[in-house]
């Protein structure tokens, strides 16, 4: 008799279990007039420009490939946005790639850069998919614990206490998700440092870049001698709302980005050409339209953090993102039970902490992105929910 | 514009204290603010927004484009003062263009309103001419769209 399917698997992709995001999803699912926190993308409406661009360039039929690299309209738009935004210059011929989504560029530059074995340094708790993607690429991932002491920074001292002569890349990731983490200007020196010493290359996943409310936000891109070892990784998902678009894109040296178009042009041939359109119209008046989403997501932070500090959750101020991580470790359950029996009892979902990696345990994601009817419904739920178990 | 004026624009309705939450400010401090606003008539009311088309009612708007001489010493303020002192008038408008003001106007049937244009409106002094409009379907009020919102696509969950 033949093996089972299961056994002729690929053992990398066979041995990495389904993201704990989709297994709480199945549940919630079944059940009805949930209100959830545990939705990772804007509750606002894609720009109505944007949207009215794309039909408009549906109907002029843009619907055919586009270079590997992307439409050089857009490469040229985003490199002077990069410039504006974030005060590094890149080449839009070929220092720019337009990729689906960052989470295509973040596997590309991995396989582009990972031999089996060399190591990549990130940040746990992290976004769900990092410890995949560089076991995909056969990678060693090296998590480094962030802590809510420090609000979940990154220090030279926890990459010294991890980093090996094996170590290759390290992966950034701020603003956070989940934790809405920040990093100082201060932390990045020391960080860059750490990385031009060790000869590192840093991959840096911006994707919520302009969604920062005490502070603006930086680029360790920006620092000197990291232009020419660092790949940055943004998209239009989080701050024009366009996660359905699937539109990302990479930034680099010419010679990382050409590596990277090579694994894009046999697997992927070209991001939608109609997401490119709709990006290239994203970017014709980008303050208006994130500045109103900032202002809003600002206020809605304010209302959450001191909601759940108030209830006992001990949450630190999120400086990013749109996501609360309060503790839950007072009230006697850990992340999974507490989200259960609150999505049981009060029919609120949030996320476990631990679908973030194995530090979340304690922590629950309450993501903000949703209206203010349903995060007052929300916290006035959970409010009520934690008063119970504390009596 | 004022973070707090933005709020109640949008839910005027909204709790004193969820307000201090929002703008991390003491709950006190929010209804002072909104008691000088008040006060000082930047803020003039507060209204609810309503689907008229769905309330089973007799009325009519009409949109009047309405051509005026400005008056000496009153320039268009007399004149659109005077027009705007009529309650039909729901709102009125200094405009530039084709016409001077632009009024809003609000009847029980299309002939209370023709009746106001042709006995009140136009024989008042300064009047030059009028063109009425009326309006069939309201699709977005004061930045609401009218028609029922969509269920939110998003799943419920994602990373």
């Amino acid at each position: 008799m033949n093996p089972p399917l299961s056994a002729r698997l690929n053992t990398a992709v066979r041995d990495i279990p389904r993201s704990g995001i989709r297994d709480f999803f199945d549940i919630v699912s079944t059940m009805k007039d949930v209100i959830s926190l545990g939705i990772g993308e804007p509750d606002f409406d894609t720009p109505w420009h944007v949207r009215e661009a794309t039909v408009f360039a549906l109907e002029r039929g843009v619907t055919h490939y586009t270079s590997n690299f992307g439409y050089l309209e857009l490469r040229r738009a985003l490199s002077r946005y990069a410039a504006k935004a974030f005060g590094i210059e890149y080449n839009p011929e070929n220092e720019v790639l337009i990729t689906v989504g960052v989470s295509e560029a973040l596997d590309l530059a991995l396989r582009a850069l990972i031999n089996p074995g060399d190591e990549v340094l990130y940040h746990e708790p992290c976004y769900v998919s990092y410890r995949a993607t560089i076991l995909f690429a056969h990678g060693v991932p090296l998590a480094v614990e962030t802590r809510p002491e420090n609000g979940f920074r990154l220090t030279r001292a926890m990459l010294e206490a991890k980093a090996t002569p094996r170590t290759k890349v390290l992966m950034l990731n701020f603003p956070n998700n989940p934790t809405g983490a920040v990093m100082s200007r201060q932390d990045l020196e020391e960080i860059a440092a750490f990385v031009r010493e060790r000869d590192l290359i840093v991959i840096t996943d911006e994707i919520y870049a302009e969604l920062t409310y005490d502070a603006p936000h930086i680029s360790i891109v920006s620092f000197p001698g990291m232009r020419e070892r660092t790949i940055f990784l943004h998209g239009f998902s989080k701050a024009w709302a366009m996660t359905g678009f699937r539109l990302g894109y990479a930034c680099g040296p010419a010679e990382l980005i050409e590596a990277m178009m090579k694994i894009h042009q046999y697997t992927m041939l070209c991001a939608s050409s109609l997401a490119q359109k709709a990006a290239l119209e994203a970017l014709a008046r980008p303050e208006t339209d994130v500045a109103e989403m900032v202002g809003e997501y600002r206020r809605r932070r304010n209302f959450v953090a001191s909601a759940f500090n108030d209830m006992g959750l001990d949450c630190h101020r999120p400086l990013g993102a749109f996501y609360a991580f309060p503790s839950v470790a007072r009230v006697g359950l850990n992340s999974r039970e507490f989200s259960l029996k609150l999505l049981r009892d009060q029919k609120v979902a949030v996320v476990p902490g631990t679908a973030f990696g194995a530090c979340g345990e304690g922590f629950v994601r309450c993501a903000y992105a949703t209206s203010m009817e349903n995060l007052k419904e929300a916290v006035a739920r959970i409010g009520k929910f934690v008063k119970t178990l504390k009596s | 514009m004022d973070e707090l004026l933005k709020i109640l624009q949008h839910n005027a309705l909204e709790s004193h204290e969820t307000i201090s939450r929002m703008l991390e400010i003491p709950v006190e401090k929010v209804a002072a603010r909104i008691a000088d606003y008040e006060k000082r008539g930047v803020i003039r009311g507060y209204q609810a927004i309503l689907n008229e088309d769905d309330l089973d009612q007799d009325k009519v708007t009409a949109v009047i484009e309405v051509k005026v001489t400005p008056q000496r010493e009153g320039g268009f303020d007399r004149i659109a003062e005077r027009i705007s002192g009529f309650p039909e008038v729901q709102s009125a408008y200094l405009m530039s263009g084709a016409y001077d003001l632009l009024l809003f106007v609000e009847g029980r049937t299309l002939r209370e309103v023709a009746g106001f244009v042709s006995e009140r409106l136009s024989p008042l002094e300064g009047v030059i001419s009028t063109s009425t409009h009326f309006m069939l379907k309201t699709y977005k009020r004061f930045g609401v769209l009218m028609r029922k919102a969509e269920a939110d696509q998003r799943l419920t969950i994602s990373p």
